[in-house]
Parts: structure tokens; C-alpha cells; sequence
């Protein structure tokens, strides 16, 4: 509403000097906003990230599930990509959804486009085929009980991963779930399903909160 | 569909894709080398059709389903998604498009309507579908058959925003409106809308569409896009705006710009600079009698 867009403050349960954890989630595009419902519902502050200084404070960072190449643009123009490289280096834990995984890789097996490389991995973007393909699948995921309904929409998935990362979950030869040291990536969407282990896994494992 | 414990074409997964184009902005193209340069300004997908809305306004006639050819090529040269339109109730436009995997459907009021009657039954289709809409009561019966988004319909081709801020408004004010009815009023009022009671329920609940809400029809500037934006869209379509402008690569990137950072009026300010000159628009009380879009499909 005109005078009213702000939906930046947090003010589930805040107090003056709020002292909860604070996750980003990189706002240039996509589904930014159900990470930032679950996230809140899990009790930390949760924020858009939208420019450089949005990174300040952070204790981690979910790049979202949207158009790589539209979010990969966006966060070179802004100074982004090398804030987020910098926060991460640092030791910043960063998760990656689907776009998010693309842009976590070092390499594409498709066109040039910009990609922040956190981790050795040469992804295939739409690895699936396009939305017609698009489907839900029961994963097995390392460390869970239980089966985690992925969502694949116009997935990516890793064709192979380099030293130091764990692989999470394959569909058959397909890494669609990885992790380093502070960092963890998905091919599949948890923020769209009601199921809110990996978030918590993110902010348990990565982020030793 | 479910294959080796695959579900396919379920409404999570039509719907998701929507999700995913949140805060981006969809270009019609007319050939591949619009579609690259929609691509390249950071379009999260391009809409491939024949003419663009103001060239189908002066050339008249019926306008169909594109060419497949030109669907092909288009996504043989681009890796974000593709979509097109199919005629209003043209379910075999629409089966001709799901065949070559394009990844949305717009059934749309901008192609000449093939059913006065009856709209395609969308939730038949693996492939997602978004319709336009003037209104809840409208957005809902879309829905209903199956539609996985919604764009407020505007008047395309015109380069005037006044009907797509009229729709959004009315959209988004019919929501908060259904907020504040008791539970006993909420049949009525599914009534009034002439829309499904289970689907107004929800809305009443949720404060919201189920599916995403995009507009549409003459969008024509960075401002014209934050405006949408500020008004409730979750993104925005462009069509003749574009390529009918001076600079088409330049203004594409500015309203990109603007719609990601459509509540800073200085980013908006900034990429407005000398973007060259605009297309030129109309005025509603300019178009004819059966010249309006916005009217096809109920």
C-alpha cells in the first residue's frame, strides 16, 4: 500500500535490543518470503536482503528459489555477489534452494552466467527438463528419520562435487542435497511444503545456533 | 502423473513455478532475438507470441496461438522459462502447447476469444496455467478450473496503466473486504462473486489469493511497474511497453530494476533517467466499442 510497503520489520515477538539470531534471505527475486514466514516461525529474526548493507549482522544467509540468471544479474549490479563471497569466506553459512544451488556452484554444465562459486560442484541447471517434468518426489535424506517430500520445479542437481562435500540425498545418480562446512544446498523447495526440518537442520548444522 | 515415485503436474508443483517468478518481470518477445534481449536485462521469463498487444490492436483480425516454430527457436535460444498464450476456451491451443513443454500457459483475453462460454478446465493440464482477471469474484472462478496464477488484466496494448491499477484495487480490496465478514456472511458473499464458497472461505481466512497474483496490460514504465508492485502485485508482465519503446535493452533492465527495489524511490528515480522516449499511450475514453480486452472472458 502507497506509504506502507514495508515488510522488512520484524516485529514477531521483538523486543527493544532484540537479541535472537538474524538469517537473511536474499530478496532480489523469487520466493523469498515463505523462507522468511518459516524462518520467523522457528523464532529468529528473519530479513530481506536486498543491498550490501542488509548483509551487516547476519548469523546466516538463504539464497532463494527464483530465475537464476535474473538474481545472478541483480546481485552483480548491486555489489552483492562479492558481499555475500565475502560474508561466506568469512565463515558466513549460507543455504541455497534450487536458484540458490545454481548460483552456490563453481561451474554450470549451460551458458555463462554469474555464479558466486562457494563450493567446488558442476551443477545442470533444469536438470530435470522444464515445468511439464516438474514434480514432487519422497527423499531419503542423510541424517533424518523419515522421508522429505521434495519439490522440483525446473530443478538443477549437481553432476559431481569436489573434495570436502557431503552429499545429502541423491535421486538415482543426481546430488539434489549437499553440504560443506557453512554451506548447504537443496535442488528442492522445504520452504514450500509445511515440513521445517531442513530449515532447522540449516540453523542447527550450519549455522550452530 | 506419478512415474518411478514421481508425482508430476501436481497443484504444489504448478503453483511453486509461480513462486518462483515472485519480484520479476515476464516480457512478450516476438522472436528469439527479443527473447535474448529480454533474457540478458534479467527477465525471469518471456511470453512468445505472434504480435505484440498494440500491434494486435491496430492490425485487427483474429489473433491465435503462435507459430510452433517460433516457440521452438525461442526456447532453443533462452534458458529461463517460456511461455504463451492460448485462445480463451481453446483447449486444443492449449494441448498444443503443453506438447511442446512450454512452461506456462496464459489463456488469454489478448488472442481472440474461441469460446464465449467456457473457459479451458485447467486442472486437466500437467502444465501450468496463469489467467488475467478484473476482479476477486473473477480471480476465483480462474481458480476454481485449475489456474495456478493470476494476472490482473488491465488494458494491454494501451501503454496506460489506469486499468491495471483499477483491477489490483479491486482485486486486493475484495480480499481485505472478505477479512472482515462473519462466517454466516462469507455464502453470500461467494454469492455476490459469483465464485466457489470453498475457495472465498480460504481467501477469508488466509488474507489472500492461493495462487500468485502478477499484473498485467499497460505497464509502461519503471514507476508504472513499483506502482503495481506497491499496489499488492507479486510481479509484473510487460508486453508492447518494451519493444515499442526508444531504447527496448535499457528500459527491459530499468524495469527489472524497478520492480525488485519498488519500494526505494531512488533506485526508481535512477534507472528512470533518460531511458528514451516511452510508447506512446491511450486513452480509455479513446478505444471503441469492442476495442477493450479487458471485457473477453467473464
Amino acid at each position: 500500500m502507497a506509504g506502507n510497503g514495508d515488510t522488512n520489520s520484524d516485529t514477531s515477538g521483538a523486543v527493544f535490543g532484540d537479541e535472537r539470531p538474524k538469517i537473511g534471505v536474499l530478496a532480489l527475486q523469487g520466493d523469498f518470503a515463505e523462507h522468511l514466514n518459516i524462518l520467523r516461525g522457528l523464532g529468529v529474526r528473519a530479513v530481506e536482503v536486498r543491498t550490501l548493507e542488509d548483509l551487516a549482522g547476519l548469523n546466516g544467509l538463504i539464497v532463494p528459489g527464483g530465475e537464476s540468471t535474473t538474481i545472478g544479474k541483480m546481485m552483480l549490479s548491486s555489489g552483492l555477489s562479492d558481499g555475500i563471497r565475502s560474508f561466506f569466506y568469512k565463515g558466513g553459512p549460507v543455504w541455497g534452494t534450487c536458484a540458490g544451488m545454481v548460483l552456490a556452484a563453481s561451474a554450470t554444465t549451460g551458458p555463462r552466467q554469474p555464479l558466486l562459486a562457494l563450493m567446488p560442484a558442476l551443477v545442470e541447471r533444469n536438470g530435470f527438463g522444464r515445468q511439464v517434468h516438474s514434480f514432487e518426489a519422497e527423499l531419503d535424506v542423510e541424517g533424518f528419520d523419515g522421508a522429505f517430500t521434495g519439490v522440483f520445479i525446473r530443478a538443477p542437481f549437481f553432476e559431481s562435487v569436489g573434495p570436502g562435500i557431503e552429499v545429502l540425498s541423491r535421486i538415482e545418480e543426481k546430488v539434489v542435497a549437499a553440504r560443506g562446512d557453512n554451506i548447504l544446498v537443496t535442488a528442492f523447495h522445504p520452504e514450500l511444503t509445511d515440513d521445517v526440518r531442513f530449515h532447522e537442520y540449516f540453523l542447527r548444522e550450519v549455522c550452530d545456533l | 502423473m506419478a512415474e518411478n515415485g514421481q508425482q508430476t503436474g501436481t497443484f504444489r508443483v504448478k503453483s511453486g513455478m509461480a513462486q518462483m517468478l515472485k519480484g520479476g518481470v515476464i516480457m512478450d518477445v516476438v522472436n528469439a532475438e527479443q527473447a535474448k534481449i529480454a533474457e540478458e536485462s534479467g527477465a525471469v521469463a518471456v511470453m512468445a507470441l505472434e504480435r505484440v498487444p498494440a500491434d494486435i490492436r491496430a492490425d485487427g483480425g483474429v489473433a491465435r496461438m503462435s507459430d510452433p516454430e517460433m516457440i521452438s527457436e525461442i526456447q532453443a535460444t533462452v534458458s529461463i522459462p517460456v511461455m504463451a498464450k492460448a485462445r480463451i476456451g481453446h483447449f486444443v491451443e492449449a494441448q498444443v502447447l503443453q506438447a511442446l513443454e512450454v512452461d506456462y500457459i496464459d489463456e488469454s483475453e489478448v488472442l481472440t476469444p474461441a469460446d464465449e462460454k467456457h473457459h479451458i478446465d485447467k486442472a486437466a493440464f500437467e502444465v501450468p496455467f496463469v489467467c488475467g482477471a478484473t476482479n476477486l469474484g473473477e480471480a476465483l472462478r480462474r481458480i476454481g478450473e485449475g489456474a495456478a496464477m493470476i494476472r490482473s488484466k488491465g488494458e494491454a496494448g494501451t501503454g496506460n496503466v489506469v486499468e491495471a491499477v483499477r483491477h489490483m484495487r479491486s482485486i486486493v480490496g475484495g480480499i481485505r473486504r472478505l477479512g472482515v465478514l462473519d462466517d454466516e456472511e462469507l455464502m453470500s458473499e461467494a454469492k455476490e462473486l459469483q465464485a466457489p464458497y470453498e475457495l472465498v472461505r480460504w481467501v477469508a481466512e488466509n488474507g489472500r489469493l492461493p495462487v500468485v497474483l502478477f499484473t498485467a496490460g499497460g505497464i509502461a514504465t519503471p514507476a508504472d511497474a513499483a506502482l503495481m508492485m506497491q499496489l499488492g502485485a507479486d510481479g509484473v508482465f510487460v508486453g508492447s511497453g518494451i519493444y515499442k519503446s526508444g531504447d527496448p535493452a535499457r528500459r527491459a533492465r530499468a524495469i527489472v530494476q524497478a520492480t525488485t527495489h519498488f519500494k526505494d524511490p531512488k533506485v526508481i528515480a535512477d534507472v528512470s533517467r533518460s531511458l528514451g522516449e516511452a510508447m506512446v499511450g491511450r486513452e480509455m475514453g479513446d478505444l471503441k466499442e469492442g476495442e477493450r480486452l479487458a471485457t473477453r472472458g467473464w
